[in-house]
């Protein structure tokens, strides 16, 4: 855990850059985290960070298949808004923690 | 009489089945297990086909030589549950009743999940090995190939028996080295997860395991597509890979039957309490074994460890005492790495696989993490522990929770 000053907000993430604290997001973080990961957000990708926030908030499980069968975005659409690891990528934007791979 | 009544007949059920007639009295409970299939198949046997270190008949027994008496065995297709009515409908319209029901359906494999997958190359140079059908074509076809690019694919997660797809490449490199060919086999082990398994320990150990043998991985792949006529599969994000021979690890779902119920999540596995193996939603189900969408690995020895918990917990619930038994996500795999030898890894919900030695610490005699030839006839030893001491809900000297004894942090 260390302290990591984004959009001139103090705030505590993960190793891996992943906010330790979900309340502590807004918009502005979104768009710092997204430029370090090289995205640019757009409206489309806030839909889909609302999604996922909303699941996370109600405790459920977030999955590439459960997002793009959700109706905001398809599969494809979503690996071409965050290139490479979308769910890993879209996650930390989003504020929420990494998804666990459960085997 | 009261009922108990338990779907599906394979490693989960067959265990429930005779763990509880041992302990509930013919007198007060009646038993009874539905499956569809008179067969049982020793699963982790399927890897070991494709290399002709078993067949079919090695890995084949009839259900009914694992049924304790006193069970209602009942071979039919199952309609649906209706859990509001505590009602399960069999194929022909049967109605069965229950007081409690166990829910021990499995996970299948979906290659029509995949577009391209199950198409014109579909087990002639496309091949799953998770279900019998697959695991002896691609058997057939290894005889008589003669090298290229052999690529292995996990489509997506979770899938049954995490390290399979590991052993499977380990053996690979082991079979081809020995008919002379490895140097025509280029190995590609291809998968959604950012390394070779999901915890850090074990990605490394078996990352660099990987490497030694010569193993190429391409991490965050997940599959979009097959294309059959350039014989090539395709990321979400584009990326290209050419195969002369894909096995496929296809997509995993629970039964139809949770979907025709409307009991499943997004992927048709059941909601499950991850400590006491209680239905989310219903009061008197329990779910046991792949069925269920606990947060840990789909294999036997889960399914083993979680009917211990399962046996005291339904037991509490029957006396309407509060549960006693925790179940912890305790899994314990040993990973075939092939030339004869193996290695182990044993872990839970919050403890990821650590070395050491196992099950008795300092003694072993099996080596987590590490590669050893104990290791290999452990796992061998296990086919006859399967069909003799587990299936028949005999005692195992494991125990159901991990233990930190014996690991090194």
């Amino acid at each position: 855990m260390t302290t990591k000053t984004i959009a001139n907000i103090k705030v505590e993430v993960t190793e891996e850059g992943y906010l330790i604290d979900s309340s502590v997001w807004n918009k502005e973080i979104a768009k710092a985290i997204a430029k370090e990961e090289g995205i640019e957000l757009t409206d489309k990708h806030f839909e889909v960070i609302e999604f996922i926030r909303k699941k996370v908030a109600a405790g459920e499980g977030l999955t590439i298949r459960g997002i793009g069968k959700s109706g905001v975005v398809d599969a494809k659409t979503f690996y071409q808004l965050f290139p490479g690891a979308p769910l890993k990528k879209a996650t930390k934007i989003a504020g929420v923690s990494k998804p666990v791979s459960c085997m | 009489m009261k009922k108990l009544l338990i779907l599906g007949a394979g490693t989960a059920g067959t265990m429930m089945a005779n763990k509880l007639r041992n302990k509930l009295s013919r007198e007060e409970w009646n038993i009874t297990i539905v499956d569809q299939f008179k067969t049982h198949y020793y699963q982790p046997g399927f890897l070991f086909i494709p290399f002709g270190i078993y067949t079919r008949a090695d890995v084949v027994k009839p259900k009914n030589d694992f049924f304790p008496i006193g069970v209602n065995v009942v071979y039919s297709k199952i309609e649906k549950i209706v859990p509001e009515k505590n009602q399960v409908v069999l194929e022909e319209g049967v109605v069965l009743g229950y007081d409690y029901l166990l829910i021990a359906t499995g996970t299948r494999t979906a290659p029509e999940e995949t577009p391209g997958l199950k198409d014109k190359l579909w087990h002639k140079e496309i091949f799953d090995f998770y279900t019998i059908e697959g695991a002896t074509a691609l058997a057939d076809f290894f005889k008589t190939w003669q090298g290229g690019e052999l690529v292995i694919n996990i489509a997506e997660l979770p899938y049954k028996c995490p390290v399979a797809p590991l052993e499977f490449v380990f053996f690979a490199d082991a079979f081809f080295t020995e008919r002379g060919l490895r140097d025509k086999v280029n190995i590609t082990y291809v998968t959604p997860l950012p390394g070779a398994f999901t915890k850090p320990r074990a990605t490394k150990m078996l990352g660099e395991l990987l490497k030694t043998k010569n193993i190429n991985i391409v991490p965050d792949f997940t599959i979009a597509e097959v294309n059959n006529d350039e014989k090539k599969i395709i990321d979400y994000g584009g990326k290209e890979l050419k195969f002369d021979c894909l096995v496929s690890i296809p997509t995993n779902l629970g039964s139809k039957l949770i979907d025709r119920s409307g009991m499943g999540d997004d992927m048709g596995f059941v909601p499950t309490d991850k400590h006491t193996l209680q239905s989310r939603d219903f009061k008197n189900i329990f779910v046991i074994g792949d069925a269920a969408n606990l947060p840990t690995s789909k294999a036997g020895s889960v399914a083993h460890f979680a009917s211990e918990i399962l046996e005291e917990n339904l037991l509490c619930a029957i006396e309407g005492r509060p549960y006693t038994a925790n179940f912890d996500g305790h899994a314990n795999c040993y990973i075939e790495t092939g030339y004869g030898k193996g290695t182990l890894i044993d872990f839970n919900y919050d403890t990821e696989p650590l070395p050491g030695s196992f099950p008795f610490p300092g003694l072993g005699p099996f080596g987590l993490l590490k590669v050893t030839r104990t290791n290999h006839y452990g796992k061998l030893l296990f086919r006859w522990i399967y069909w003799h001491i587990l299936l028949k809900g005999k005692k195992m000297p494991i125990d159901s929770e991990m233990q930190m004894a014996g690991k090194k942090l």
